[in-house]
C-alpha cells in the first residue's frame, strides 16, 4: 500500500496571481487561466498569454480529466515520516502541454502506466485545495 | 567553415590556462573560503601567472540562499580575501548550467574587458549534509519549526506540496518516461553508474572506490523508482578553480593550452521543470544541438565526454544531446559498458562523475577535460586508438531545464 502523498504538505502562498488555482477545488471544480484571445491555457499563471500575449486571461474550469505522462514511487524520506507514495505528471485533457506535477492517489503503482486516463480529487488542507489525480472509471 | 557562420565564434579566443582543485572529500571540515583559495592559488600558478596578473573573477552560483553548501564564497570575498584587483566581476545562478560562469569569462576576455579570469566553483555538501540524509529544495525535510508549515511562492510551489521536493523526484520523472518511450532498462542505466565507479577507483580524489558489480547497482535502495541511490551524485566539499584567459597567453605556458572550441547555451523550449516539451530530454536538447552550429568539429572527433551526472539518468540524456547516438538510442548505445570506457568507442566520465567521484557540480567535469586533453590524467589518462592522447573533449553541465555545453580542443586551432 502506498500513501496519496507525503506526511506533511508544504503550502503554497495564496498570492493574487495563483490563489484561484490552489482554492478552486473548494467547488469540487479544477480551472486554469485561460487567454479569451487565443483560448490557450496558460500554466503556471501569468499576467500575459505565452502563446498570443494578450493579457485577457481569466481562470476557466476544465474536466477535470488528464492522463499519466510519467510517475515515480517515492522511498526517501525527505519528509520524515512519509510512507511511500506516487508523484506524476499528468496532462490535462483540454491541452495535453498544460501538466500538473501532482500524485496520484488510491491506486497501487503495479497498477499505474504512462497514458492512463485519470481525474481530478481534491486534498483540503487549511486554506488550499490540492489537485490530486485517481483512475478515471472505464466509461465515465 | 560552415557557409552560415561568417565570423571564428568568439568563445574561441579564450583559453583555459590553468587548473586547480583543492582536497576533495565527504567532509573535510574547512571553510569555503579556504577551499576555494587553495584551488586558486593551484589554479593561478599552473598557469604560470601571479595574483597580480588576475584581472578577473567568476563563479556559480555566487551569492544566493541555495540549500546549506551548495553555494560557496561569492566573488566579493574570494577577491578581498585574495587581494584581487578585477576589471570584470560576474557571480549567478541563471544560465547555461554551471559552466555559466565560464562561459561568462571566455566572452568577456574575449571581448577585451579582462586578460585572466580566476573561474571557481565550492561546495561544502558533505558537511552540511552531516550525518542526517540528503535534503530536498527548500528545505523540505528539514522540519517546519515551530511556526507551522511553511509557505512556497514561485516555481517551487508546483511541485514541493506533492513531496517532489528534489531534483531525483523531477528527474526520475524523466527517467520514467525514458522507460516507457525507449524501452530503458535499470541494467542499460546502471552502466552510467558502473563506469563512473570503475574510474573513480583510478581517482585518488574520488568518494567512491570500492568496485561495483552490476548485483551491486540493482541491490540498492530505492530513492525515487527507478532512481536507486547509486542513481544520485555523491555531496561533497571541495573546490575547483579555473583561469581563463586570452589565447596569446598558450605560447607562454608549460602545458598545452586547452581551447574552448565552441559553447552551447541555447534553451527553447520552456524553462520549467514539468512544463518543457519533450519530457524525455529538456534543456540538454537544445544545448546539445547549439553546440554543433558553432563549430566544424563533429561528435565523432570527440576522444573523450565528461558528461554531467547528478543523476545518472542526466548521462543518458546528454550522450543523446549530443549527438553520441540517436534519440532514444542511449540505453543500446551504455549497454555491456564497452563503448563508454576509457579504451571504449567514447570514454566518458573519466574521473568518475559526480556518483562517484563527488559533486563538485558540473566543474569537476571540466577540470577532468582539461587533464585528458593535457595528457595529466595519469593512470586514467585515455590513450586513443593509434596510442594518440585526446585533442577533443565535450563537456556538459546541467539537468532538466538547467543545460549548458563546450567542446575543449588541446592547443590551438
Amino acid at each position: 500500500m502506498v500513501a496519496n502523498g507525503p506526511v506533511l504538505r508544504l503550502l503554497p502562498k495564496l498570492t493574487d496571481d495563483v490563489a484561484f488555482f490552489w482554492t478552486s477545488g473548494e467547488d469540487g471544480v479544477l480551472r486554469f487561466l485561460r487567454c479569451h484571445s487565443c483560448g490557450f491555457f496558460v500554466h503556471p499563471p501569468a499576467p500575459v498569454c505565452r502563446q498570443c500575449l494578450s493579457r485577457d486571461l481569466a481562470p476557466e474550469a476544465v474536466s477535470g480529466r488528464g492522463r499519466v505522462e510519467s510517475f515515480t514511487v517515492n522511498y526517501q524520506q525527505w519528509i520524515p515520516g512519509s510512507d511511500p507514495y506516487i508523484v506524476a505528471w499528468v496532462s490535462i485533457d483540454e491541452q495535453p502541454a498544460v501538466r500538473l506535477t501532482t500524485n496520484l492517489v488510491d491506486v497501487e503503482p503495479e497498477d499505474v502506466r504512462i497514458g492512463m486516463p485519470v481525474r481530478v480529487v481534491f486534498e483540503h488542507v487549511e486554506d488550499v485545495w490540492f489537485p490530486l489525480f485517481t483512475p478515471a472509471e472505464a466509461g465515465t | 567553415m560552415s557557409a552560415t557562420r561568417a565570423e571564428e565564434p568568439m568563445e574561441r579566443r579564450a583559453i583555459i590556462s590553468g587548473i586547480g582543485q583543492s582536497d576533495v572529500g565527504r567532509r573535510l571540515g574547512r571553510s569555503e573560503l579556504d577551499l576555494t583559495v587553495e584551488a586558486a592559488q593551484a589554479a593561478i600558478a599552473d598557469a604560470g601567472l601571479t595574483r597580480d596578473d588576475i584581472d578577473g573573477i567568476a563563479t556559480y552560483p555566487g551569492m544566493t540562499a541555495g540549500p546549506p553548501g551548495f553555494s560557496g564564497p561569492a566573488t566579493p570575498e574570494v577577491q578581498d580575501a585574495m587581494g584581487l584587483s578585477v576589471n570584470w566581476h560576474d557571480g549567478g545562478v541563471e544560465g547555461p548550467g554551471q559552466m555559466r560562469a565560464v562561459i561568462a569569462a571566455a566572452l568577456a576576455v574575449a571581448a577585451g574587458l579582462a586578460r585572466h579570469v580566476l573561474v571557481y566553483r565550492t561546495v561544502t555538501e558533505g558537511s552540511a549534509q552531516g550525518s542526517g540524509g540528503r535534503q530536498g529544495i527548500g528545505g523540505a525535510g528539514g522540519g517546519g519549526g515551530g511556526g507551522g508549515v511553511p509557505r512556497f511562492g514561485g516555481s517551487m510551489q508546483w511541485t514541493l506540496p506533492f513531496g517532489a521536493v528534489s531534483a531525483a523526484n523531477w528527474l526520475a520523472l524523466v527517467a520514467q518516461r525514458r522507460f516507457h518511450e525507449f524501452g530503458l532498462t535499470r541494467e542499460q542505466l546502471g552502466q552510467i553508474a558502473i563506469n563512473a565507479r570503475r574510474n573513480a577507483g583510478l581517482n585518488p580524489k574520488a568518494i567512491y572506490t570500492a568496485p561495483m558489480s552490476m548485483g551491486d547497482y540493482l541491490a540498492a535502495r530505492m530513492i525515487t523508482t527507478p532512481l536507486c541511490l547509486f542513481d544520485c551524485d555523491a555531496p561533497c566539499d571541495g573546490s575547483t578553480a579555473f583561469i581563463v584567459s586570452q589565447r596569446d597567453l598558450a605560447g607562454d605556458l608549460d602545458h598545452p593550452a586547452v581551447q574552448i572550441n565552441a559553447v552551447g547555451t541555447a534553451l527553447h523550449g520552456r524553462p520549467s521543470w514539468d512544463q518543457f516539451d519533450d519530457m524525455t530530454t529538456m534543456a540538454a536538447r537544445d544545448a546539445g544541438a547549439s553546440l554543433w552550429l558553432r563549430t566544424d568539429l563533429t561528435p565523432a572527433d570527440v576522444d573523450t565526454a565528461q558528461l554531467y551526472d547528478g543523476f545518472s539518468i542526466l548521462t543518458m540524456v546528454w550522450l543523446e544531446a549530443l549527438g553520441f547516438c540517436g534519440r532514444g538510442e542511449s540505453g543500446a548505445f551504455v549497454e555491456g559498458g564497452a563503448n563508454i570506457a576509457r579504451e571504449g568507442l567514447l570514454p566518458l566520465n573519466t574521473a568518475g562523475g559526480q556518483l562517484s567521484a563527488g559533486r563538485l557540480h558540473g566543474f569537476g567535469f571540466i577540470h577532468e577535460a582539461c587533464l585528458q586533453l593535457r595528457g595529466e590524467a595519469g593512470t586514467r589518462q585515455v590513450v586513443r586508438p593509434g596510442g594518440r592522447s585526446p585533442e577533443v573533449a565535450a563537456v556538459a553541465n546541467g539537468g532538466g531545464p538547467i543545460a549548458g555545453t563546450m567542446l575543449l580542443t588541446r592547443g590551438l586551432a
